[in-house]
C-alpha cells in the first residue's frame, strides 16, 4: 500500500511537469492551429531565468574587513552581495536564498517578451502554411535557442537549489498511519504540485470567467466567424501564445531545483509532452492535464521494482505504448473533439 | 537510356559523376595550404555522404512524395544495423549477406509500424512514428542488451568466427567483399595534392548510385503519380473509389528499406553499432537534410545529406585559433571582434548555424537548396534573355 503511495506521488510530480508544459501546446494548438515544437526550448529558457536571476541576486562586492587578518596580518578581504548591502545581512542572505521562488517574477516579463517576439517574428507567417512546415520551422527555433544557451552557459547542468527552507523531506507516512520514513517525499516537489495546480486553475479560471477568455474559447471554437463580429482575435491570439510561453517558462523555472538545468531539457521534456497532448486530444485543455499526471503516473508506477522484474524495460516504454494504444482505439485522443487535424 | 530521359538522365548522370569523382571533387586544396581543412575528401566522411544521402532519398520517398512527415526513420536504420552486425557475426563477413538482411529486417519492421501508424495522418501519424521509434530506442537500450549489447552495442570481437569465413585465431576479423577490404585505399599524390580511393567508399557509391537510380523510377512510375496524388488530395482520391493504404504503406515500406540499407552500410563501413543511432533527434536529422536539399526533389535529398554532414564534419572543426589565423591580417582590435562574432557560430556551435539556415530554408526557400538554385539560375538566364529576346527563360519549371 504504502509502495502505491509512493508511485502516485512520484507520478503526480512528473505528471505536473508533464501538464504544465502539454497545458501552454495544446493552449497554442487550439487557439492559433500552431504546432510548436518550440515549446520544450520555452521551458528550457524558463529555467535558465532561474539560473540568470539567482546569479544576478548573489552579485557581489569585494570589501575590507578589518576585524580579521590573513595569515601575513593584512586584512582580508571577503564578497559582500549586493544583497546584503541593500537588505542588510539577514533579509539580504534569505533574498538569495528564495532567488528560485523569487525568478517568476523575472521570468514572467523575460517570457511575454520571448512569446511576443516569437508569435509576431515567426508563428504568425505559418498560421496558413500546412502542420509540417510549422513543426519543422519552431524544430529548427528549438535548436537555435538551445545553441544559443548552450554558448552562454555551456553544456554543463548548472545546480540550482530550492530555498533552504524546502530541502528537507515531508514524512507522509505519519500522516496517514504508517510507520515513519516508509513515505518520504521532498517538500520542493511538494511546491511544485501545489504550484501546478495553482497555474492549471488559473489558466483554467481565465479561460472560465472573463470576457478575454470567452473570446478565446470562441475563436477556439470558430475562428473565422469570431473575426467577423470585429474582434480583433489575432490581437488575442498574439496574448494567448505569451500566456502559454509564460506558463511553459514559470513551469522552467520551478522545476529548475529538481533537475539541474541543461540546455537540452527542453527536447527532454518536448516529445513527452507532444505524446501527452496527442494522448488528451490535440486542443483539449482539460485533456492535457489528464493525460498528463495519468502518463505520469503510469511512467512512476511502471519503474517500480516488482514491474521491472515483471516486464524489463517496461518502465521506458509506457508512455509510447499507452499512445500507441489509446491513438489507435480512440483516434482523436481521451479528450479530443471531433474534426480536430483529422484529415 | 536505362528507361529514364530528359532531364532526370542528367540528374543521374550528375550525381554519378559526382558520386565516382568524389574523392578528387571533395580535395580541392593541397594538403599543405591553409585550406586543407576544408578538404572533405577522406574516407571516413565521403562513406558518410552516401550512406546518408541514401537514407534521405528513401525517407524522401515517403515524405517528399505522400507528404507523411516520419518522426521514427532511424528506428528502421537502427534495426537494418543490427540486422547487419549480426550477419557479419554469425554468417559471413563478406558484407553482401549482411546488407540483404538489413533490408528485408528493416522491411519487415517497417511494414508492422506502418500497418499502425499509416491508420492516422497527420501529427497523428508523426507522433505515432516517433512513439515507436522512441520505443524501439528504449529497447534496443535496455530490454533487448542479449541482442542489441545495450548501451554499449555491438561490434566484431576478436572471439567471433563466422561461419563461412575462416579467420585465424585471436585475429578480428574486417569486413570485406570478395576479399576486398573495405578499409583497403590507394592513395594518389599529385603535386601538393593527396587523393585517398577507398574500397568502402566506392561500395557505398555504387550501391547509392542504384539506389538513386531506383528514386528516379519510383518517382516517374506510375506508383510514384499515385503517391503525389495522395499528397495533393487523399480525401479527393478516395473519394474516386481508390484505396491509397496500400499505396502510401509500400511507400512506408520502401522508404523503411532504404533506411535498412543505409544502416548496412553504415555496419559494413565501421563494424559497430550502438543504440543512439535510432534515438529521435537522428530522425530528426534526416528530416532536417530532406527539406534542406528540397522535399520532392530527386537531387534535394542527396545535397543536403551532404551539406549537413560536411558542416557537422568541417565547420565544427573550425576553432578560435583557426579563426585568429584567418583574420591576422586585420588590426588587433577588428580581429578580436570578428572572431568574437564568427566563434559561437562554428567549431562545437554548428549546431546554431544549421539552425538557423534550417529556419531560413523552411521561411523562404520552402524548395529547398535546389529551389534556391533553381532561382539563381532563373535570374542569370533572364539577364541574358533581356540581352536577346526570348521570354521562354520565364517559365516556371515545377521543383523536380
Amino acid at each position: 500500500m504504502d509502495q502505491i503511495i509512493v508511485q502516485v506521488l512520484n507520478g503526480l510530480d512528473k505528471g505536473s511537469a508533464y501538464a504544465l508544459i502539454a497545458l501552454g501546446l495544446t493552449l497554442i494548438f487550439g487557439t492559433l492551429g500552431v504546432v510548436n515544437f518550440a515549446h520544450g526550448a520555452l521551458f528550457m529558457l524558463g529555467a535558465f531565468c532561474a539560473v540568470v536571476f539567482s546569479r544576478i541576486l548573489s552579485l557581489s562586492h569585494e570589501v575590507v574587513d578589518e576585524t580579521r587578518t590573513d595569515f601575513l596580518g593584512n586584512p582580508m578581504k571577503i564578497d559582500v552581495p549586493y544583497m546584503h548591502d541593500i537588505f542588510g545581512p539577514e533579509l539580504g542572505a534569505s533574498i538569495i536564498d528564495w532567488a528560485v521562488p523569487l525568478s517568476i517574477l523575472f521570468s514572467i516579463p523575460v517570457m511575454i517578451g520571448v512569446g511576443f517576439a516569437m508569435e509576431r517574428g515567426l508563428i504568425k507567417h505559418f498560421y496558413k502554411r500546412p502542420h509540417a512546415d510549422q513543426i519543422l520551422v519552431t524544430f529548427g527555433l528549438a535548436i537555435v535557442l538551445q545553441e544559443i544557451v548552450k554558448a552562454f552557459f555551456g553544456a554543463n547542468p548548472i545546480q540550482t537549489p530550492a530555498p533552504e527552507a524546502f530541502t528537507g523531506s515531508f514524512d507522509f507516512g505519519v500522516l496517514l498511519g504508517f510507520d515513519p520514513l516508509t513515505i518520504m517525499y521532498p517538500y520542493w516537489r511538494l511546491v511544485y504540485f501545489g504550484f501546478a495546480a495553482l497555474i492549471i486553475g488559473a489558466v483554467f479560471a481565465f479561460l472560465q470567467f472573463t470576457t478575454f477568455g470567452m473570446v478565446v474559447r470562441a475563436g477556439m471554437a470558430d475562428r473565422e466567424t469570431v473575426g467577423l463580429l470585429g474582434i480583433d482575435i489575432d490581437r488575442r491570439f498574439t496574448l494567448m501564445f505569451a500566456i502559454a510561453a509564460c506558463v511553459a517558462g514559470v513551469a522552467g523555472v520551478m522545476y529548475a531545483p529538481i533537475v539541474a538545468p541543461n540546455y537540452h531539457m527542453g527536447m527532454d521534456f518536448l516529445v513527452l509532452s507532444f505524446v501527452v497532448v496527442v494522448v488528451g486530444g490535440m486542443g483539449s485543455l482539460p485533456g492535457a492535464v489528464f493525460a498528463g499526471f495519468l502518463l505520469g503516473v503510469l511512467e512512476s508506477f511502471a519503474s517500480m521494482p516488482a514491474i521491472v522484474e515483471l516486464l524489463p524495460g517496461i518502465n521506458q516504454i509506457i508512455i509510447y505504448l499507452v499512445a500507441i494504444i489509446i491513438l489507435l482505439t480512440r483516434p482523436r485522443g481521451l479528450m479530443g473533439r471531433k474534426g480536430v487535424m483529422e484529415e | 537510356m536505362l528507361g529514364i530521359k530528359g532531364k532526370d538522365l542528367s540528374v543521374f548522370i550528375l550525381v554519378a559523376a559526382l558520386a565516382l569523382l568524389a574523392p578528387f571533387l571533395l580535395n580541392p586544396f593541397p594538403v599543405d595550404s591553409a585550406m586543407a581543412q576544408f578538404n572533405a575528401g577522406y574516407p571516413d566522411l565521403m562513406q558518410r555522404f552516401v550512406i546518408f544521402g541514401i537514407f534521405a532519398i528513401g525517407f524522401n520517398i515517403l515524405f517528399g512524395l505522400t507528404g507523411y512527415l516520419s518522426f521514427g526513420h532511424a528506428a528502421f536504420l537502427g534495426v537494418g544495423s543490427y540486422a547487419a552486425i549480426w550477419m557479419m557475426k554469425l554468417v559471413s563477413l563478406n558484407i553482401i549477406p549482411g546488407i540483404i538482411m538489413a533490408i528485408v529486417f528493416a522491411g519487415l519492421f517497417s511494414v508492422l509500424v506502418g500497418y499502425i501508424s499509416l491508420r492516422r495522418s497527420g501529427i497523428y501519424f508523426s507522433i505515432l512514428t516517433l512513439a515507436f521509434a522512441q520505443m524501439s530506442y528504449a529497447l534496443a537500450y535496455s530490454v533487448l542488451t542479449p541482442l542489441t549489447g545495450g548501451e554499449t552495442g555491438l561490434q566484431i570481437k576478436p572471439g567471433d568466427n563466422p561461419l563461412l569465413s575462416n579467420i585465424p585465431e585471436g585475429e578480428i576479423g574486417r569486413a570485406s567483399l570478395f576479399g576486398l577490404e573495405m578499409s583497403d585505399s590507394s592513395i594518389i599524390r599529385l603535386g601538393g595534392w593527396e587523393f585517398t580511393m577507398n574500397v568502402g567508399y566506392y561500395v557505398c557509391a555504387v550501391v547509392m548510385v542504384l539506389a538513386f537510380y531506383m528514386a528516379i523510377r519510383i518517382f516517374r512510375s506510375p506508383f510514384g503519380m499515385m503517391l503525389r496524388a495522395v499528397k495533393s488530395n487523399q480525401q479527393r482520391m478516395n473519394y474516386t473509389g481508390l484505396n491509397s493504404k496500400p499505396y502510401t504503406l509500400a511507400a512506408f515500406v520502401i522508404s523503411g528499406m532504404y533506411a535498412g540499407l543505409a544502416g548496412g552500410l553504415m555496419v559494413a563501413m565501421d563494424t559497430q553499432v550502438g543504440p543512439e543511432r535510432m534515438f529521435w533527434t537522428a530522425s530528426g536529422e534526416v528530416v532536417l537534410m530532406t527539406i534542406l536539399g528540397g522535399a520532392g526533389t530527386l537531387i534535394g535529398p542527396v545535397l543536403g545529406a551532404g551539406f549537413i554532414k560536411y558542416m557537422e564534419n568541417i565547420v565544427s572543426k573550425i576553432n578560435s585559433t583557426v579563426l585568429h589565423e584567418w583574420f591576422a591580417f586585420l588590426p588587433d582590435g577588428m580581429e578580436d571582434f570578428l572572431v568574437t562574432i564568427f566563434y559561437p557560430f562554428v567549431g562545437k556551435g554548428w549546431h546554431l548555424t544549421l539552425g538557423l539556415m534550417f529556419m531560413a530554408v523552411v521561411i523562404f526557400l520552402p524548395g529547398g537548396l535546389v529551389q534556391g538554385g533553381q532561382k539563381l539560375a532563373a535570374m542569370f538566364r533572364r539577364k541574358k534573355a533581356d540581352d536577346t529576346d526570348g521570354d521562354t527563360a520565364n517559365q516556371k519549371t515545377p521543383a523536380e
